[in-house]
């Protein structure tokens, strides 16, 4: 997966041998964005915006939506603070160092965009469910449970969103400069203080990056979470979940409510990496 | 010549001071420690749960999981899974190309909003597409007395699923294609322009074979993030067993039914199957370079 997505500002002024229309492509091109992606985002703003913002934020802060929400944002905040500090640990030891097995590694990373999360969240049952051997263990012998718990969401989240750091931070590491290091260390820099001051602060981007296209997408995830956690009202159900189950019992004004906020949360992650990217693009040349 | 050996003596004088900050073991030390972590972090995070879904498919031997596969509305719904998946990536190949193409040779105003907004489907919960999708098309949906009126049923129905995984799907092609086309020299077309080629020969000739391998990366992306649909499809598919029913809609039934064998068996051979995808397009490309 191509994490780079940010695309370059023009700067050859270069009109393609093409004798096809430009309009005509441009005018394809557009409408097929308009029709699949920005008439339906539109729409929902419409339908929760209809009874005024006044009922958007009575509905949003219903007791049980209020706390679906507050829900998702707290294990998505535990999930991006675990996977930026391992994310970012995996892409150092992936680049720095050469050992055994490195190859086979650098593959698994990848592993979970390939897996359907509703599998995800299969897998994690077995493995926690409390009828199955570990679960049934750790309940007895520490009380502590996985499955239908925030842990399970967690865990689900931090599955799914593994590679978003790692090969955000990858390629950056990759090309840094390594004079500097020596330079550091012939100054008399320790490890700590080289790690510090001279690898991490051109990392800080691509980290930060990772971390919001991490957040960003665990806002939003379903298919794993109503596996692992089901939909315990007060409990275990985010606002994924919750919006479903309004779907389902036909409360239209709940669901586009909470829907807004969780698309208004994405989208200003989503920009605000775009930012962060273009920015960081700039300063390079 | 000189300067190569000026800079090799430099770098061993550099190397020579490195070695003092952090005496040799416990170098090695900290570099074990690091590795020992991270090796154990993907063990427990990503391994253990994959090794776990193939050990609790065949809990009944290999013959029971796979009988419990070969069952009619199984085949149908994984039958379905396939070629939905099989119409959203045509699509997005076509169209995917053209946006992309757009993107990167064409200047307009509001270009770098819709270039942040395709991204969107990546992070818009799936549920929220499919509730999307319903606001149009259900039944008290914007467009339902056209539709009526027209006598399309798109809501529970194949269309809407389709539509709900095109949605999902938009940016793989698109991102696979933008930095491949950014990267070619139109010299090349305008050569073969002078040469006499015309628009479409061109790009059949020229532009198409550059995007070939960007294509097919995408084409395994969007392919693997189609079969694994779950959201979208489940709210505006309704997942009716024998018609909008698909293989997660399967799996989810399955394990809310307590059939275990049936869900956890049909997941395996989900995720190996998007797996095998992915991978293979993987070592397709690494083997070409």
């Amino acid at each position: 997966m191509n994490l780079q997505t940010s695309i370059t500002p023009a700067t050859n002024k270069y009109n393609p041998p093409f004798a096809w229309d430009t309009w005509g492509v441009r005018f394809v091109a557009l409408s097929y964005l308009m029709l699949l992606l920005i008439i339906p985002l539109l729409v929902i703003l419409q339908d929760g915006l209809k009874e005024g913002p006044i009922e958007l934020w009575r509905q949003v802060t219903l007791p049980m939506a209020w706390h679906a929400l507050r829900l998702t944002l707290w294990t998505a905040a535990v999930m991006t603070v675990l996977n930026t500090v391992m994310g970012t640990l995996t892409a150092f030891v992936l680049v720095r160092y050469s050992f055994p097995g490195k190859t086979i590694l650098n593959g698994i990373i990848d592993l979970p965009l390939a897996i359907p999360t509703l599998v995800t969240g299969v897998m994690l049952v077995i493995l926690f469910g409390p009828q199955e051997t570990l679960g049934a263990w750790l309940k007895e012998q520490f009380d502590f449970s996985v499955i239908f718990a925030p842990t399970g969401i967690i865990l689900a989240l931090l599955f799914i969103t593994f590679p978003f750091v790692v090969r955000s931070v990858q390629p950056v590491l990759m090309e840094l400069d390594r004079t500097q290091e020596h330079a550091a260390a012939t100054l008399g820099a320790g490890g700590w203080t080289i790690f510090r001051r001279i690898i991490l602060p051109p990392l800080t981007l691509p980290v930060i990056t990772g971390a919001l296209l991490s957040f960003a997408r665990a806002i939003g995830e379903f298919g794993s979470i109503v596996i692992v956690a089901g939909n315990i009202p007060f409990v275990s159900q985010t606002a994924a979940v919750y919006v479903f189950g309004e779907v389902e019992s036909e409360n239209r004004l709940g669901a586009s409510a909470v829907s807004i906020v969780m698309v208004a949360i994405a989208f200003s992650m989503l920009m605000f990496a775009d930012y962060l990217r273009r920015r960081s693009k700039k300063g390079n040349s | 010549m000189s300067i190569t050996s000026s800079s090799r003596a430099k770098t061993i004088q550099a190397q020579g001071f490195f070695s003092t900050w952090m005496d040799g073991n416990k170098r090695k030390l900290g570099k074990w420690t690091l590795i020992t972590l991270v090796v154990s972090y993907v063990a427990f995070l990503i391994l253990t749960p994959i090794i776990a879904l193939a050990v609790g498919a065949f809990e009944r031997g290999i013959g029971a999981s796979l009988s419990s596969l070969n069952e009619p509305g199984v085949l149908r719904a994984f039958w379905n899974t396939l070629w939905i998946s099989l119409i959203v990536v045509i699509i997005h190949t076509i169209f995917g190309t053209v946006v992309a193409w757009v993107f990167v040779r064409h200047r307009f105003p509001g270009r770098n909003l819709i270039n942040g907004l395709v991204d969107m489907p990546f992070a818009v919960s799936p549920v929220v597409v499919g509730y999307m999708l319903l606001l149009l098309f259900g039944r008290n949906g914007m467009l339902a007395p056209m539709l009526e009126a027209l006598g399309i049923r798109v809501a529970f129905a194949m269309p809407g699923i389709v539509m709900a995984t095109l949605f999902v799907t938009l940016p793989f092609m698109i991102r696979e294609l933008i930095p491949v086309l950014e990267a070619f020299d139109t010299r090349q077309e305008q050569a073969a322009a002078t040469l006499g080629a015309g628009s479409w020969q061109t790009f059949w000739r020229v532009t198409f074979p550059a995007l070939r391998w960007g294509m097919i990366y995408g084409v395994t992306l969007t392919f693997a993030r189609a079969l694994g649909e779950f959201g979208a499809v489940l709210v505006i598919g309704g997942g009716v067993q024998g018609h909008t029913e698909t293989a997660t809609l399967f799996i989810y039934r399955a394990l809310d039914e307590r059939q275990y064998i049936g869900a956890y068996s049909a997941a395996l051979a989900l995720g190996l199957f998007s797996l095998v995808l992915v991978l293979g397009s993987d070592w397709l490309r690494r083997r070409r370079r």
